[in-house]
């Protein structure tokens, strides 16, 4: 039986459901103000941020693998370019790109071209140091971590604190593979 | 766990079990091993309680995914038997099949396994097991109210599962 090949991101993005953008916006913008009414500090709202995409990650896998028809990738060059051609293309409906590989190939930057979730918002002083977009980084590390990597994800230029572009670095830590769960004392 | 006789009578292609459904056990379990989904439709035989049946089941195609990757002609890598695979990597098996039955197997790179018992005659059911995995995306991965890595308890899951399980030939 033939077996079908990995879908492209633009192929999926037409078939799935998609929501209006400028909820999808401000609902995102509505949940960060809502956090930094909450926790008052500016890290802590990083890191609930990136917890919070660290669950969605952890979900989204499964749908992405599922939609894209994929098998796994032979190793992290691919997973970054999944990542970007097919994963940003497939959920936000953005075009990124993967830069500045390192020596050994186990880490890269992703560009977005641009990005729905900062539409409209403008940092006030009183928030510098606040990643806006930190669910993504969440959401990237929640994923890989469902496929045994362990990565660190950061913003490395943010629009909204002064750059030009949204830079994200992912950095591979280590592969996990998968061990017997069961004891043997049986 | 939800053990199901099954009962219903429906037309459907011949099958040599009695019921009307096509197939006759599911299991689904996670990279951890936890049986995250058990359903029978038609299974007149069980010598082991559920949780000593999930466990040889899932041992089973842990060390059938190992020998299988192991044991492939093309691969250069001569691994020893044991060592620890990421999900989805080398070659993986797909069913197996013996006089009696035929058990259809699918692993997600996230480390979901589907497993799939028929009857003997049943073809290729690779795509009928992807069909499931995104069912099961759609009703539970996408539920907020599962938690995931704990057993599924989702109505819509099972009706579609019933439904969609009932046209497989």
């Amino acid at each position: 039986m033939p077996t079908v090949g990995p879908r492209s991101g633009d192929a999926i993005f037409a078939n799935v459901d998609r929501v209006n953008a400028e909820l999808f916006t401000l609902t995102y913008g509505a949940i960060v103000c809502q956090l930094l009414t909450d926790l008052e500090e500016v890290e802590e709202v990083n890191k609930q941020l990136d917890q919070m995409g660290y669950n969605i990650g952890t979900r989204l896998i499964d749908e992405f693998l599922a939609k894209a028809n994929i098998s796994r990738c032979v190793d992290f060059k691919e997973t970054a370019e999944m990542i970007a051609k097919v994963g940003f293309k497939m959920f936000l409906g953005v075009t990124a790109s993967v830069t500045n590989w390192d020596v050994e190939g186990t880490c890269c930057n992703i560009v977005l071209e641009d990005n729905p979730l900062v539409d409209f918002v403008e940092l006030p002083d009183t928030c510098q140091g606040l990643y806006y977009c930190n669910v993504l980084c969440g959401v990237i590390r929640g994923a890989l971590e469902m496929v045994s990597m362990k990565t660190e994800v950061t913003w490395v230029r943010d629009v909204l604190q002064g750059d030009d572009s949204y830079e994200l670095q992912v950095k591979l830590l280590k592969q996990v593979p998968e061990e017997y769960p069961y004891k043997d004392d049986e | 766990m939800q053990f199901f006789g099954g009962s219903d009578v429906s037309p459907s292609p011949p099958a040599p079990t009695a019921a009307g459904h096509n197939a006759n056990v599911m299991y689904m379990f996670n990279r951890n091993g936890v049986c995250l989904f058990y359903r029978e439709w038609n299974r007149p035989l069980r010598t082991l309680n559920p949780q000593q049946d999930h466990k040889l089941m899932f041992g089973l195609l842990f060390s059938l995914k190992s020998l299988t990757a192991k044991m492939d002609p093309t691969s250069g890598d001569k691994g020893n038997l044991g060592v620890p695979q990421l999900p989805g990597q080398g070659c993986s098996f797909h069913s197996f099949r013996t006089n009696t039955y035929k058990l259809s197997f699918m692993e997600s790179p996230s480390g979901i396994k589907i497993i799939l018992v028929t009857h003997p005659r049943t073809g290729d059911l690779r795509e009928a097991l992807k069909y499931i995995y995104s069912l099961y995306v759609e009703y539970v991965a996408k539920n907020p109210l599962y938690n995931p890595g704990t057993p599924v308890r989702c109505d819509l899951f099972d009706t579609n599962l019933d439904q969609y399980v009932r046209s497989i030939s």
